[in-house]
């Protein structure tokens, strides 16, 4: 088995010299490497190792989508170590119920809440063991030594020693539980913009995705499922599924019916001969059934979410008063490779490659699946072709352990991109009705929001309200004295899930907006009454100012442009956006998006940077083109020329300006997404008068009333 | 079913296959190279791209039957050892998020490369408009066939 997993950073650090540019080049890991389990003199923990060579390899038990946790995770362990990055070796974690924690990974929380903490005190346990061992052996004190690139020191003597040799005198002491972490003003790796270790691999085909994983006599797979939500298999004739070449087995499995073949594109010739007849089951509703549902639910009773103040007197005695209703659709997560997973079920084992965000739960779903032991099953992780939340549940993991089980061989099940589209858990479809109040001096003093909504599936919350569902509204940073967000949910059988940074891609765009609206009405400028209402928080204000500096707030934009805002505190980040836009007969052109963001301490800049502007095409993929729409209770959406992606021709302009910060880390993969579509949206009202309170843009409407 | 000799990265590899399968799935299953990827199946994203004598194509929408005695050039035989230009451009740019697509887009920064050696953005962005990063990565790709055109 090709050891796909362990980025060997001496080989291409020597094939970099080799070839006599200095520069990193790509890494070929050889076919027939076997996998390789570093063992090492010193390990004092399940993150890191120190061998007699002086080579240090880090575990990640993180998922890598492409967020950097490969780079930036290892990076904090060998900070504290104070290792020599070119001698680190980062290799991907398997799945395990409890030596690395929560292999989770979601909501932008690899570093944030205090996990780096833990890789922190990884590495420094590690390093207090090296110090403490050299000491010993020059007889000198523990405190009189410091630490180096891979060597301990001792300044008075002018002795030095390199981890290797010290490493096995240090694997005889006792693990520190409470090492000492270095003083941030030391840091040497964190905050370096490092280039990410895996790009190499990336770039010559050799990184090991889900969909790559191969093992001796695996068979190639593809599941069918039942196109209405809810419904099942009545029953099914492979006849002519079977007789397609290479097919060599047609299953059915718990989610539909698996193809099984000799290589991939005979399955999916299999799964279009298929004849199934299904049991549609009960759920038959369209989009406009649904939306008229969610209007219908916003006029009954609400779960309070957030209140404070009196928002019914204060908008009595409004001097205006605004009321606006907002609609956001059900999304995609539309991840470039689409659901897949590896599986190799036998009698008393079981092993899974998955390219999944829960390691975990993918080791727990194949032990119910197979009813063996947790530790008979072993899960490795992929890299994983995007992620954004869809890889967080395990249906496709199912597919593959069931598949497996059935035809006794290891087995790759691969979704359709159609499959994939149609059968995805969606971002959630929603309906506002928002009111809000202006008083006599121009101040916002009454905001009212009602989010009606169908809930992430199980997470329906206490009290009636689905707190992921209001994030990003109930606990807006925006202090109006008198507000009141309330929530009412609808439970369909649509799967939904989380979307890269969940409520407030939707909440934040109808709070935003609304601000906005508030701010026309009191004939304000938005930055202004933004402002006003942040008074309290000085670090968002700063971002908000530094984003309005950068993008010129204030300055008149190009003949026919306009600007507007976005912002939003998500995840431990806090981002502004100011977007810059034209329309030229219809045609919206979005020219520059001026992002600051403030998520305190940065890991890593590059790989910072790459995230918000990632994070500003997502937001702006979905503002113009995101809508997954049903009929008869299934999706109609199918592949990409009817769920388009941004492409490279239609970027703007992406400004970042990050703020320097030794506040705690927070979150980048997620927090600059929300802004885009508002910002996006509010300067085309400041263009053209025309207020979007539906995403996606409707650009034939623009047309009509545009400039 | 029947055979057909591929040249694919220099080496000729024989496959006894039904005429209609795709270049794609030929050469991640049959071949046994798995850095082309599918993202589609209907040539819409461009995950699949490999060059065909130089020029790039959709391989999940080209037959193994119409590849004739073409040259099938991957990401794998662009270059020995990662040092084609645009490779080295892309590490110096640190441009893959997820990397799941830039197999193709390489392969067509490649093509576009060989074709137009100086690139401008506007014909960097029609020539790679076909492909799609779901990460956005865009603004990296662009600065990095700047650069590999400069220091090709």
């Amino acid at each position: 088995m090709t050891d796909i997993f362990k980025l060997d950073r001496r080989d291409f650090l020597k094939l970099g010299a080799a070839t006599g540019g200095g520069l990193i080049l790509g890494v070929h890991v050889a076919d027939t490497r076997p996998w390789v389990t570093p063992g090492g003199p010193l390990q004092p923990n399940a993150f890191v190792q120190v061998a007699a060579d002086g080579e240090v390899t880090i575990w990640v038990a993180k998922a890598e989508m492409g967020q950097g946790v490969r780079t930036s995770l290892p990076m904090i362990v060998a900070d504290e170590l104070d290792a020599d990055w070119s001698r680190v070796t980062v290799v991907q974690a398997d799945a395990h119920p409890s030596k690395y924690g929560s292999q989770m990974t979601v909501g932008s929380r690899s570093v944030r809440n205090g996990a780096w903490m833990n890789l922190r005190r990884a590495g420094a346990a590690a390093r207090e063991m090296l110090v403490a061992a050299a000491a010993a052996q020059w007889g000198v004190s523990a405190t009189s030594c410091r630490t180096e690139s891979g060597r301990v020191m001792h300044n008075a003597s002018g002795r030095s020693m390199s981890y290797g040799r010290v490493a096995e005198r240090a694997a005889a002491l006792p693990v520190p539980e409470h090492p000492k972490l270095k003083d941030p003003a030391e840091f040497n790796l964190i905050g370096k913009p490092l280039k990410q270790v895996d790009t190499p691999l990336k770039v010559t085909g050799q990184a090991t995705f889900g969909i790559d994983v191969r093992v001796p006599n695996m068979l190639f797979a593809t599941v069918v499922h039942c196109p209405v939500f809810g419904g099942s298999v009545k029953s099914f004739d492979a006849t002519r599924a079977r007789a397609i070449p290479g097919v060599t087995d047609v299953v059915q499995v718990s989610q539909g019916v698996a193809v099984v073949a000799k290589y991939t594109w005979a399955a999916l010739q299999g799964a279009k001969a298929l004849d199934i007849t299904w049991d549609p089951g009960s759920f038959s509703l369209g989009s406009a059934d649904i939306t008229a549902r969610l209007i219908e639910l916003a006029k009954h009773d609400a779960a309070v979410a957030r209140q404070n103040g009196d928002c019914e007197a204060a908008l009595a005695r409004a001097a205006k008063r605004v009321e606006a209703t907002y609609e956001l659709p059900y999304l995609a997560h539309a991840t470039m490779e689409p659901m897949n997973c590896t599986a190799d079920v036998r009698a008393d084992r079981c092993a899974v490659w998955a390219p999944t965000q829960s390691p975990q739960g993918t080791q727990s779903a194949a032990a119910t699946i197979t009813g063996l032991p947790i530790d008979r099953v072993t899960v490795h992780v992929t890299y994983l072709g995007c992620g954004w939340g869809r890889r967080s549940r395990t249906d496709f993991v199912q597919d593959a352990v069931e598949t497996s089980m059935k035809v006794k061989a290891p087995v790759q099940v691969l979704w359709t991109r159609e499959e994939d589209m149609q059968h995805d858990l969606y971002r959630p479809t929603a309906y506002y009705r928002a009111e809000g109040g202006v008083d006599s001096t121009g101040r916002i003093s009454a905001f009212k929001l009602r989010v009606v909504a169908t809930p992430i599936r199980g997470r329906g919350g206490r009290g009636g309200v689905d707190r992921s569902g209001v994030d990003g509204a109930a606990n807006t940073p925006y202090r109006v004295p008198n507000m009141l967000v309330d929530n009412v949910q609808l439970h369909l059988p649509v799967p939904t899930g989380h979307w890269r940074s969940v409520g407030p891609s939707r909440n934040a765009f109808v709070v935003e907006s609304f601000i906005d609206e508030l701010a026309h009405a009191a004939g304000r400028d938005p930055l202004e009454v933004r402002l006003e209402l942040l008074s309290h928080h000085a670090r968002l204000t700063h971002v908000l100012e530094l984003a309005a500096e950068k993008a010129g707030w204030g300055t008149s934009p190009s003949p026919g442009h306009a600007r507007g805002i976005g912002l939003v505190e998500n995840k431990g980040g806090l981002a502004a956006q100011i977007a810059e836009v034209s329309l030229d007969g219809g045609h919206l052109k979005v020219h520059r998006i001026t992002c600051a963001f403030d998520a305190g301490r940065i890991i890593n800049p590059n790989i910072a940077e790459a995230q918000i502007v990632g994070s500003v095409v997502t937001g702006l993929t979905a503002a113009l083109y995101g809508e997954i729409t049903l009929e008869a209770g299934r999706v109609k959406q199918s592949n990409f020329h009817d769920y388009p992606m941004l492409r490279m021709n239609e970027m703007p302009a992406i400004d970042v300006h990050i703020v320097e910060s030794t506040e705690e880390p927070g979150g980048v993969g997620e927090p600059a997404v929300p802004p885009t579509a508002p910002a996006v949206t509010n300067a085309i009202f400041a263009l053209t008068g025309k207020r979007i309170r539906k995403l996606p843009i409707e650009l034939e409407e623009l047309g009509a009333t545009g400039s | 079913m029947a055979r057909f000799t591929l040249r694919v990265n220099g080496r000729s590899h024989t496959v006894d296959l039904p005429p209609d399968t795709p270049l794609l799935w030929t050469i991640r299953d049959v071949i046994g190279l798995t850095g082309t990827k599918y993202g589609c199946g209907i040539a819409l994203c461009g995950a699949c791209t490999v060059h065909l004598d130089g020029q790039p194509v959709r391989s999940c929408s080209t037959s193994i039957s119409s590849v004739g005695n073409r040259e099938v050039t991957t990401i794998e035989g662009l270059s020995p050892d990662g040092s084609h230009p645009v490779q080295r451009a892309w590490v110096a740019e640190d441009v893959p998020q997820c990397g799941y697509c830039q197999s193709g887009q390489i392969m067509a920064a490649a093509a576009l490369l060989e074709e137009n050696a100086n690139p401008s953005d506007d014909e960097i962005d029609t020539a790679m408009a076909g492909n799609i990063c779901r990460c956005g990565t865009y603004d990296r790709m662009r600065a990095a066939i700047h650069r590999a055109a400069k220091e090709g």
